[in-house]
């Protein structure tokens, strides 16, 4: 046979009317991957992007060297945050397909990502969010309430009529100010760290990106800027197998794990179970440490599935198999905690579904309390003259005269 | 007061504010040990140290994406952008974060970075270190953007540029770094200790951002114009004996309307001059603002001389540079006499 030159399409397993078939994905044993020291040398730690940190087994158990040891009543707690992050997400879902907030996006199948790092984080250390972070958002203080009124654009919304759905920001609780462009935040992190650094502060910076995403001109200079100047960053990869239509494969995916994409420039990467609270917050912790003690960044490549749609927008039954979650073999992230919590401690079915109750009325209140500084369709409104501020620190003149011009079409009306 | 050049000037202003402020660090490519290509950031390194004058990767867009990052960490960068010919891949980071940050962040974040970029033709650069991209950035809501034309300009632009809170593009009209240009390569350089802008104090103030100034007063006719082109602007309104007054807009965005429609009604003519191609220019923005400010006063149509609208080409700088011959045919136009 001749050989040529061919060209390669990347091809999912599997499309709609397809059996789903992850058998692409590399899974080691809960417990099978070495916990390195810190400060090892890069090639060292090359095999912590090639295998998959776990430390939930198949019974529900903790084990291995990665298990972080946490108390059930931590625990719990953490169970408790990813369990808002589902029940609010599935609450405005359903409020979008009511027509009554524009757009929204939900976190279904990742909520393990933004609590276990939250936790794992300090609350001086800055996170520059992608848009399916909203558990960070709520981990690190921001009220439901508030979050609901970004949604609805009211009279009580952060980014005042700005920003679509779900770009939060939020100062106090250290998370910056969600794009909606792709990749960008993670040259501010890095950017962020390396202030940190020339500051002489132990403050880190993290972020997270999306599979698809890191395929933007903006991951590979973060990436290159991280491991020049050593800034101690973490750089997250959320590999939920799905950009929109394309699998992961398309922004590279099927020749070597993202987690990867460091070591030719000499960042250690770590290739961890996603669905998996333990192993999530055990690698987070090595990366702060590592980071935090001078070492420099880690990327961390977490493999996830993504639950639910890309967004309200979005119709996955168009181009993936739609019970394709079902088979995931890393499982659902909030079940797999909850099997674990029954284990090791008093939690049981009922408490959980007791607790679920609760978060659901708990959602429900925050709803009725956010109506009440506006919807789409009923007043307050904000005051659209608002738009020119911001622009610039100060209004300038030719802005000034703008919003004049709008106040008085507007007393046309 | 000191003689400058440009890049004294605007060496001079770094190393002021980084003085004054432990804020203030420099990054960009070659701006370190080296001290830049044109020289703008010598010797900053050895006095301030690598943690805060840092040689970076080639990467315009890790640049201005990390500069960010460090200015929402309470530093206050400026990026050097070695040619502005170069910035395009940075430019998603300037347009949809850096000028966009506060706003969409409702003020909460806000990053103070100032982009320095050389540009402009005239030292045989070719396509790609000769551009004259400020249009592009003009038309940004959130970004304010600067070119001096002098070094007096320089210096107190940039100090008050590296101090704003908002983000700026400082463009450096790289052919008068070294002196005044009237737009005739073939006569001998002139540097700039004969000119009273090379006249520099060596100590702190600023230009305010948003100022225009007159460079030269006249009652026939006003040439709006910045950069390299004010000096040719002043030759060729001598060369034609028009009684010209020639106003440095300075700060292109945001616009100091006041003075140039001062100047225009006063004197009832406008020509605007620019180096920048002339298609959807910002010379368009100007002449759409002063026929709606001084529609009354005018007694000619606003006259335009701009570059040709390719690409700047190596060979033909002198044909392609709207140098003297071609701003004196644009007077004599606007004055009715050709």
């Amino acid at each position: 046979m001749i050989e040529k030159s061919r060209l390669h399409i990347p091809r999912p397993t599997a499309r709609p009317g397809d059996e789903p078939d992850f058998s692409y994905l590399d899974l080691s044993p809960a417990g099978a991957v070495d916990k390195p020291p810190i400060g090892s040398r890069t090639h060292k730690l090359e095999f912590l992007s090639s295998g998959l940190v776990r430390v939930l087994d198949d019974n529900h158990e903790a084990v291995g060297p990665w298990d972080p040891n946490l108390e059930p009543e931590k625990l719990q707690i953490a169970l408790r945050w990813m369990m808002l992050n589902r029940v609010f997400d599935e609450r405005m879902w359903q409020i979008q397909r009511q027509g009554r907030i524009s757009f929204y996006m939900q976190a279904l199948g990742e909520e393990a990502i933004s609590i276990a790092q939250g936790m794992a984080l300090r609350a001086g250390d800055m996170c520059f969010p992608s848009y399916r972070n909203q558990g960070l958002f709520m981990y690190r203080g921001m009220k439901l309430v508030d979050m609901m009124c970004q949604c609805l654009s009211n009279t009580k919304d952060m980014c005042q009529g700005r920003q679509l759905p779900v770009m939060y920001h939020s100062k106090k609780g250290n998370v910056f100010s969600i794009s909606g462009n792709l990749a960008t935040q993670v040259p501010h992190a890095v950017g962020w760290a390396m202030a940190s650094a020339i500051k002489g502060e132990d403050h880190i910076a993290a972020t997270w990106l999306g599979d698809g995403s890191t395929a933007e001109a903006d991951f590979h200079h973060a990436l290159t800027f991280a491991a020049v100047y050593q800034a101690p960053v973490i750089l997250n990869v959320v590999n939920n197998q799905w950009a929109i239509s394309s699998f992961q494969g398309t922004a590279g995916g099927q020749r070597r794990p993202f987690a990867a994409r460091g070591l030719g420039l000499g960042i250690p990467g770590i290739r961890v179970d996603g669905n998996d609270f333990l192993a999530i917050y055990a690698a987070t912790l090595w990366a702060a440490d590592h980071a935090r003690r001078g070492h420099g960044p880690t990327l961390i490549e977490h493999v996830t599935y993504r639950g639910g749609a890309h967004s309200t927008s979005d119709d996955p039954t168009k181009y993936r198999p739609r019970d394709e979650w079902d088979s995931f073999p890393l499982g659902d992230p909030v079940e797999r905690l909850k099997q674990h919590l029954i284990k090791v401690s008093r939690w049981s079915e009922d408490k959980h579904s007791r607790l679920e109750e609760e978060l659901k009325a708990e959602v429900l209140v925050a709803w009725k309390e956010a109506q009440k500084f506006g919807t789409m369709t009923e007043g307050p409104w904000l005051d659209p003259a608002t738009m020119f501020e911001d622009v610039y620190a100060e209004i300038p003149q030719h802005l000034e005269s703008q919003r004049r011009r709008l106040l008085e079409i507007l007393a046309e009306d | 007061m000191a003689q400058m050049n440009m890049i004294e000037a605007i060496r001079s202003a770094h190393d002021v504010m980084m003085d004054k402020d432990s804020t203030v660090v420099v990054l960009g490519e070659d701006v370190g040990y080296f001290g830049g290509v044109f020289r703008c950031t010598d010797g900053l390194q050895r006095k301030f140290g690598e943690h805060r004058v840092i040689d970076t990767p080639i990467a315009e867009g890790g640049i201005i994406g990390a500069a960010i990052g460090m200015g929402v960490n309470g530093l206050r960068p400026v990026a050097e952008i070695q040619f502005a010919d170069y910035i395009y891949p940075g430019f998603d980071q300037i347009v949809s974060e850096l000028a966009r940050l506060r706003y969409r962040s409702c003020g909460d974040f806000f990053s103070p970075v100032t982009i320095r970029t050389p540009c402009g033709g005239g030292i045989r650069g070719g396509q790609t270190h000769s551009q004259s991209p400020e249009g592009i950035f003009t038309h940004i809501s959130g970004i304010k953007t600067v070119m001096p034309s002098n070094p007096y300009d320089a210096k107190g632009l940039l100090i008050a540029a590296i101090e704003s809170d908002d983000p700026v593009v400082f463009f450096e009209p790289k052919r008068i770094y070294n002196g005044p240009f009237d737009g005739d390569p073939e006569k001998p350089g002139v540097s700039w200790a004969s000119h009273p802008k090379g006249e520099v104090p060596e100590g702190y103030y600023t230009v305010p951002l948003g100022s225009a100034e007159v460079a030269l007063p006249g009652e026939e006719l006003t040439i709006i114009t910045y950069g390299t082109m004010v000096h040719v602007a002043i030759a060729a309104a001598k060369e034609t004996g028009v009684d010209a007054e020639v106003v440095d807009v300075r700060t292109m965005a945001p616009l100091d309307v006041q003075t140039l429609a001062d100047s225009v009604r006063k004197t009832g003519r406008c020509l605007i001059a620019h180096e920048a191609t002339r298609f959807g220019g910002y010379g368009a923005e100007l002449a759409a603002t002063i026929q709606k400010e001084c529609f009354y006063h005018l007694e000619a149509p606003i006259g335009r001389v701009a570059g040709w609208d390719t690409p700047y080409p190596h060979a033909f700088e002198w044909q392609y540079f709207p140098g003297l011959k071609r701003v004196a045919a644009g007077i004599r136009r606007v004055m009715g006499a050709e």
